[in-house]
Order: C-alpha cells, then sequence, then structure tokens
C-alpha cells in the first residue's frame, strides 16, 4: 500500500482543529497561573518543614501543595495547552483507559511492595534492610521472601 | 502534490499525523506510569529512602520545571502562530522551545555532575537508582523533542507542513507533564 496520497495544496494547518484557537494573551495568562502555583508547590513544603512542628499537619501541607497543585498543574496543560476538550473523546477514553493500566499495576504489585510481610511469607531482607545513603555503597532493598 | 497520509487522510476523524502522537503518548503513560508508580510506592514503603531524596537540589528542579512551562508556553504560541498560517513565527517560538530544552538539559548535567561527585551515583542504592532511571528517561525524551522540533521548525520557517507544529507541541507538553510529577516526586517530598 502507497505511504502517499494525493491531496490539496491547500490543507489546513489544522484539519479544522481550530475550535480551539485562544489568542496569545489567553496562554499567557494560563503560564502565568502555572507559574504562581509553582511558587507555591515549593513554598508549601519548605515552610511545612520549617515552621509546622505537627508532623501530620506538616505531611499535609505537603501533599496539598506538593502533590494537589501537580494534579491541577497538569489538568491546567492538558485542558489548555494540550486542548483535549475539542480533541475527539476517543482519544480522552484512551488516555484514561492507559492510567487504568497503571493503576491496575499499582493494585497489583502494591501489597508486595509496600508490605514486607504477609499471611505466610516474610521479606526478611526488606526488613532488615537500611539504606546506606551517604555511604556511597550499594544496596538491594528486596531480598527473597522466606516462606 | 504528493504528501504522506499521516498529513492527508482522516478516517478517524482527525489528521493520521495527529492520531499517531495521541497513541505515542498513550504508550508513554504507560512507560511513565510504572516508573513513577515503582517509586511512589518504594518511597511508601521505604521511610528510609527520605534520609536520600533529601540530597536533591529542590531550587535546581524548581528552575527546571519554570523552564519547562516556559517552553510549554512558547509551544503552544508556535501553534497558535501555524494556526493562523504564520510559519516564519511558529519557527522561531519552535526554536525558543528548543532553547528551553537546552537549558533545561543543561542545569541536569551540572546538577547530576554535583551528585556525582558527591558520591551519589546510580550504583549508591535504590533512591539513586530511581532517581537516575527517571530522570534519565525524562532526558532522552527532552532530547527526542528537541530533535523533533528542529526538522519541524525548519519546514515551518518555509512555511510548510504547519500541521506538524501541533502534533511536536502535543509530545513536548506531554514531557512537561511527566516534569511535573517528578519534581515532587524526586525533589520536594523529603
Amino acid at each position: 500500500m502507497s505511504d502517499t496520497a494525493h491531496a490539496p495544496a491547500s490543507t489546513d494547518a489544522a484539519h479544522g482543529h481550530d475550535a480551539h484557537a485562544h489568542p496569545d494573551s489567553f496562554y499567557i495568562r494560563i503560564w502565568g497561573i502555572l507559574l504562581v502555583m509553582l511558587v507555591i508547590s515549593v513554598a508549601g513544603p519548605e515552610l511545612a518543614h520549617r515552621v509546622v512542628s505537627n508532623e501530620t499537619v506538616a505531611f499535609v501541607i505537603v501533599l496539598f501543595t506538593a502533590f494537589g497543585i501537580a494534579i491541577v498543574k497538569a489538568y491546567m496543560v492538558v485542558k489548555n495547552f494540550m486542548h483535549i476538550g475539542v480533541e475527539k473523546k476517543y482519544v480522552g477514553y484512551l488516555l484514561i483507559a492507559m492510567l487504568v493500566l497503571m493503576g491496575l499495576m499499582i493494585g497489583g504489585v502494591g501489597p508486595d511492595v509496600l508490605r514486607h510481610e504477609g499471611h505466610r511469607w516474610v521479606n526478611q531482607a526488606a526488613k532488615d534492610y537500611k539504606l546506606p545513603g551517604d555511604t556511597g555503597h550499594h544496596g538491594d532493598a528486596h531480598g527473597e521472601a522466606k516462606h | 502534490m504528493i504528501r504522506p497520509i499521516a498529513t492527508t487522510r482522516e478516517m478517524t476523524g482527525m489528521p493520521t499525523g495527529r492520531l499517531a502522537v495521541w497513541w505515542l503518548i498513550a504508550s508513554e503513560i504507560v512507560i511513565f506510569g510504572g516508573v513513577l508508580g515503582s517509586y511512589l510506592m518504594h518511597r511508601i514503603g521505604h521511610k528510609e529512602w527520605a534520609a536520600a531524596s533529601a540530597h536533591t537540589n529542590t531550587w535546581a528542579g524548581a528552575f527546571n520545571t519554570l523552564v519547562l512551562l516556559t517552553s510549554s508556553l512558547s509551544a503552544v504560541l508556535a501553534h497558535n502562530a501555524a494556526l493562523r498560517k504564520d510559519g516564519k513565527r511558529a519557527a522561531k517560538l519552535l526554536w525558543f522551545t528548543i532553547l528551553g530544552g537546552g537549558i533545561f538539559l543543561v542545569v541536569k548535567s551540572i546538577e547530576w555532575t554535583g551528585e556525582i561527585k558527591a558520591g551519589y551515583t546510580i550504583t549508591a542504592n535504590n533512591f539513586w537508582s530511581f532517581y537516575y532511571t527517571a530522570a534519565g528517561l525524562h532526558g532522552l525524551h527532552v532530547i527526542a523533542g528537541m530533535i523533533v522540533m528542529m526538522f519541524v521548525a525548519a519546514d515551518a520557517a518555509k512555511g510548510k507542513e504547519l500541521q506538524r507544529v501541533e502534533n511536536a507541541g502535543l509530545y513536548w507538553h506531554f514531557v512537561d507533564l511527566v516534569w511535573i510529577f517528578l519534581f515532587p516526586l524526586l525533589y520536594i517530598a523529603k
């Protein structure tokens, strides 16, 4: 099958996909909002670690300012820069299907990774493991499961 | 005039070239999702990783986030210029995006040099293995995006194949998206 086709030279740059056209100022405004969120995502966790003494409160602040804002930033990029809202619906379904696959992987592997012992097994190597963070030694958090 | 099918065929309701980019992005979600998901699980399962992650340079990561967000802006502005059939402006903005990718890589190189000199190599421990794998894989995607955009910008400057500006931009925004999640995972959660 040929990989070329005849078409008029005037084929539109966007093939009718210009329903999402905005003035440049719109995108600059979105970029500005993203930068403000970037500042919050850095300042929030820094302040939480330095000012807040309660560990749980600090954790919640980090969770919201770092990861919560990352999700909002990602949504803004997908919606406003990638124009997912005016794209064919099946593209959205395709991307969601991939996220579901990712969730399945995490759900399937998570119980083994997050826990070091179960009903009839113990991962002793993982339990004993201490990260040689500052020493530069080699390390492996996962040994063989002992039954 | 003979033009590639990816440019002209629209059997799925959109140009095949753009559909191909969405398929690429879908496959990349699984790749980066697997890496980030694995990192997240190990990070939660091994509290001692916090000690290692304390050595990453938050300011370098934040600066690179600023650079990538700005390069995403120039990519979408290039797309806007292409919609107006202004190939020269689209090309200029694409080159600005490529410059952003270059700055990102330079900052990353400086950062990695310091870390490696301090003994935090890819074999130092599992945290650093994940760190270099995730950030390195992302860096390779930045390089790939820069190379693709060089070709697209060269054509756009002549007013040719302007639909490719959007396709290259979609890919670049995805690279930006991955960094949006890598940044808090590797640099902020300490």
